[in-house]
């Protein structure tokens, strides 16, 4: 089987935002619709203070909420764990919105660009006026995966099957892979570190890692 | 905006809670038809109001979602979606409720009153299953939705009923009692289980609530009670002060106690070479 996850390194993120603006690019999401978000996280009280950028999305879950209170079948899971959203179908009653716990669901009710008017080049590349009035969300660049395994790269390695955040990160803060596989990046990655997955207590069995310490370096 | 600590959702408005404000009315009403039933007293009027407050929540849905002409779709997903089964119970209950009102046959009046009753509970479960929303996935929710709609259904039903009035007005003293003990469950339960921000309003709600829709018009019901039905204006306040409240309540909850889940780390960062990890942060959340 394959799960594709994304794996974020808190060490290394710098919060520099690139992963935003790539993926908002790439995807031509309308104002205030940010599917990749760095959050600018304290830590601590005055003077013992500390920050940690944490890149958030969708979490790709495995028992994904969204899906289970879907009432038109437009979320589904892929067997290789990615989260879709049919835009065909769904009617935009925003029930996944409020059932996922990463607040990672947009629903825009008009088209708009990042300087009005009728958007800039990119923009208009990617405007998909299904879009509009239903659920949107992260997808992993589901195309692009799928664009790419299908010329029989791998995901996660080679740039033009990965997704855009990813390719983007100025830090390598950002990894993506199958973590079935024992031997992928990622599957190293959270193998060797110390790492923790968000709201897992809410059973959603999140797609999404973050790394925080070397293993066995916890609480030094 | 969103950002780190929880926030109020925007998805669902007022539309959405007047659909469990109409909705639970509806279904409780069509519910306390069983104890105009048992009087052998009419309960036509209960089938219809009870049937059109239910068509107008769902129709306040309609008016809210984005794609409003794919509406349909909403049957799509009856294995796992409360959703898509308060659409199929809801279509069944119109069908059979018009059966009960055409005929008027006890079976079809019982059979309309069982199906309101899994209308409320499909109601009371698509608040439980918004993982998103603390306020809302708390499991004590769920029952006190339940009450709600019966409470509102009862007091509604007064206005209806002759011979049932004193049996209706005992019912709704047990539904209030039932009513208040649910919301001191869920109270309590969400002190832990819901941001800060949320706590706040159900602190603020609470006392009036309490009071306003459950000690006076349970000193309401029973004084008139215990002057022999002499005076019936004060069994009509106490229901519309046991109805106002349930509404008022269910607008709360779902407009003003609707905070996000927020974010959390469980262990910040290490940082540097030599730097080392540590506890997380829940912003928006109690220590």
């Amino acid at each position: 089987m394959t799960r594709y996850v994304m794996v974020a390194d808190l060490r290394r993120c710098v919060g520099c935002q690139t992963c935003t603006a790539a993926c908002r690019h790439i995807n031509g999401t309308p104002p205030g619709v940010q599917w990749r978000r760095v959050l600018d996280m304290e830590i601590g009280v005055y003077p013992n203070v500390h920050r940690a950028f944490v890149p958030v999305g969708c979490q790709h879950c495995s028992d994904p909420p969204c899906l289970d209170v879907c009432p038109s079948t437009a979320t589904r899971k892929r067997d290789d764990g990615i989260v879709t959203i049919d835009y065909d179908i769904c009617i935009g009653c925003s029930y996944c919105a409020v059932a996922c716990p990463y607040d990672a669901r947009y629903k825009v009710s008009r088209a708009e660009f990042a300087y009005g008017g009728e958007g800039m080049a990119n923009e208009q590349a990617v405007f998909d006026p299904r879009r509009i009035n239903v659920a949107t969300k992260c997808t992993f660049c589901v195309d692009r995966i799928d664009a790419g395994t299908a010329k029989g790269l791998t995901p996660g390695v080679d740039p033009e099957a990965t997704p855009a955040c990813v390719n983007s990160c100025i830090a390598q803060a950002l990894h993506f892979g199958d973590i079935d596989d024992p031997e992928s990046n990622v599957s190293k990655l959270v193998r060797d570190n110390e790492h923790f997955r968000m709201h897992e207590e809410l059973g959603t069995n999140p797609g999404f890692y973050y790394l925080w310490d070397a293993a066995g370096e916890e609480e030094k | 905006m969103r950002g780190i600590t929880p926030y109020r959702q925007n998805y669902w408005d007022w539309r959405a809670a007047g659909n469990f404000m109409y909705g639970g009315t509806g279904s409780g009403l069509i519910i306390s038809s069983l104890l105009a039933l048992a009087y052998d007293e009419p309960t036509l009027l209960h089938i219809v109001i009870g049937l059109v407050f239910m068509a107008t929540g769902l129709g306040l849905v309609w008016l809210e979602i984005g794609r409003p002409f794919r509406a349909l779709n909403v049957f799509l997903h009856p294995q796992r979606s409360w959703m898509t089964r308060e659409g199929f119970v809801a279509t069944v209950a119109f069908g059979v409720g018009a059966a009960a009102i055409w005929f008027g046959h006890p079976l079809l009046i019982a059979g309309t009153a069982a199906l309101a009753l899994l209308f409320l509970y499909c109601q009371a479960r698509i608040l439980r299953a918004s993982k998103g929303i603390p306020a809302w996935r708390e499991p004590t929710l769920a029952p006190l939705i339940v009450a709600t709609g019966l409470t509102e259904g009862v007091a509604a039903s007064l206005a209806l009923v002759s011979a049932a009035f004193t049996m209706t007005m005992v019912a709704l003293v047990v539904l209030l009692t039932l009513r208040a003990w649910s919301w001191r469950r869920y109270r309590l339960a969400s002190e832990t289980a819901v941001p800060t921000a949320a706590a706040r309003v159900l602190a603020a709600f609470s006392v009036p609530f309490l009071l306003l829709g459950h000690a006076l018009p349970l000193a309401l019901l029973i004084a008139d009670m215990a002057l022999g039905n002499r005076y019936p204006a004060l069994t009509y306040f106490a229901a519309v002060l046991a109805f106002g409240s349930g509404w008022a309540f269910k607008f709360m909850v779902v407009r003003y106690a609707a905070q996000t889940q927020g974010f959390a780390i469980i262990h910040r960062p290490a940082r540097g070479p030599r730097g080392s990890g540590g506890g997380g942060v829940k912003p928006g959340w109690g220590s």
